[in-house]
């Protein structure tokens, strides 16, 4: 679906991260396979370490000491927040709304909207896409755009396939309207024949979680889940991004006129190096304009990922000058989805530790 | 061609004969990562980057298929 916005910008991005940082070593022991080989997938991956929140954080803890942080520090006014989106896949509660939870910790107003969005990898282009819309009514002039997840604590510990990449963190970006000339060009799709690829299948109400549901079993390649855990089909899923990713990009330049040399940065979804470096030479981009290096420093965070990966490449320059940039997200759902715009002198543009 | 590739086969799994005319997924001579792997020493040996849908366990389940790949990414 082809997507058009007008005169709507990012005006800041902070990353708030767990400050625990796991490193791949040491839980090389939890996998059902030798040294040697455990490291060979090290090296296949580019995995490194990544950063995991301590027993009974949550959503909101994160969420709510970024804000904090924004507020202390003058980036943000509780009054002037006219919407808070969070998107997630890990809330606090199946009810309320974890947006509304924040809020109510924030102190915020009452006349504004929360809402909660159940997305994943796509999660940072569909929570901008609702801000968007949600920046046409008049009487909302700022949104807050939320993603954060915790799936650390969904994924199996014995599972080498999904637990050495998974990493728990946080972004805020704030969206607001301007009077400049700016176009965002924007494209998503979704199939959801194919949402078995990434799930957790027990927890929800199709079928709740039990102690059956939470027995461990091997599977075929010797690592050990639960039904209650994240399961990943990983040869498909990459499968997907190869085949999905490359022509919506190439269609969304074509569609803006933009040359692909004229784009600074993509600013892509993190799920390893080798995919990325992957999309990167299919697209024929230079591996250096599509950075590759969330994974091995902090995690695959999610929707969370690609303000990290903004955050930690280019947030200093973002801060100072404006460039432009491809977005794209892809995963869970199925869900592909990317978005062109331009984005620089942005009020902040940080990381910080939880 | 043949020779490069048993080479870099050798090193990536030096337990297995990958001279033998048997299908080295089915045999479990090759998993996932070492498709990674392998894809990463063909891209560097080879001077290519092989195309990502093409990153199909099929494709290297055997040193003619793998040779078939190269010849289809531009390896003469």
């Amino acid at each position: 679906m082809d997507l058009l916005f007008k005169n709507k910008k990012i005006t800041g991005i902070l990353t708030v991260l767990p400050s625990r940082e796991v490193h791949f070593e040491e839980e090389m022991g939890n996998y059902n396979f030798s040294t040697a080989k455990s490291l060979k997938l090290k090296m296949a991956m580019g995995y490194n370490k990544h950063r995991i929140v301590d027993e009974g954080v949550c959503v909101s803890d994160l969420c709510c000491h970024g804000l904090e942080h924004l507020f202390q520090q003058g980036k943000l006014k509780r009054e002037d927040i006219d919407a808070l989106i969070l998107v997630t896949q890990s809330p606090d509660y199946f009810m309320p709304p974890t947006s509304n939870v924040i809020q109510g910790k924030m102190g915020l107003k009452q006349d504004m909207i929360c809402m909660d969005i159940n997305q994943g990898c796509a999660g940072f282009v569909l929570g901008l896409i609702q801000a968007f819309m949600l920046l046409e009514q008049p009487t909302v002039r700022k949104v807050v755009l939320l993603n954060a997840d915790v799936l650390s604590r969904k994924v199996s510990k014995r599972d080498r396939n999904s637990n050495p990449l998974i990493g728990d963190g946080a972004s805020i970006t704030i969206v607001e309207r301007t009077e400049e000339n700016s176009t965002i060009w924007g494209t998503i799709k979704m199939d959801g024949s194919r949402a078995d690829a990434l799930m957790i299948p027990a927890g929800g109400f199709r079928q709740p979680s039990t102690s059956e549901t939470a027995e461990m079993h091997e599977d075929i390649n010797g690592n050990f889940r639960s039904l209650d855990n994240l399961v990943m089909k990983g040869d498909e899923v990459f499968n997907f991004v190869q085949v999905e990713v490359p022509p919506m990009i190439d269609e969304l330049l074509e569609r803006a006129s933009v040359e692909k040399n004229r784009v600074d940065y993509y600013m892509f979804h993190q799920p390893n190096r080798f995919m990325l470096q992957k999309l990167a030479d299919k697209l024929e981009i230079p591996r250096e304009k599509m950075p590759n290096n969330i994974v091995e420093n902090f995690g695959n965070s999610s929707g969370a990922t690609i303000p990290t990966n903004i955050t930690f490449n280019i947030g200093e320059k973002l801060e100072k000058q404006e460039m432009q940039l491809c977005l794209s997200g892809f995963g869970v759902g199925l869900t592909w989805a990317a978005l062109l715009l331009r984005m620089g002198k942005l009020d902040f543009c940080q990381t910080i530790n939880f | 061609m043949k020779e490069k590739i048993i080479a870099i086969l050798n090193e990536l799994r030096p337990e297995f004969d990958f001279n033998e005319p048997v299908n080295f997924i089915e045999e479990g001579m090759l998993d996932s990562f070492d498709v990674i792997n392998l894809v990463n020493e063909l891209d560097s040996q080879f001077g290519i980057s092989i195309d990502g849908v093409d990153v199909l366990p099929e494709n290297f389940s055997s040193v003619d298929n793998i040779i078939s790949l190269l010849q289809k990414n531009g390896v003469k």
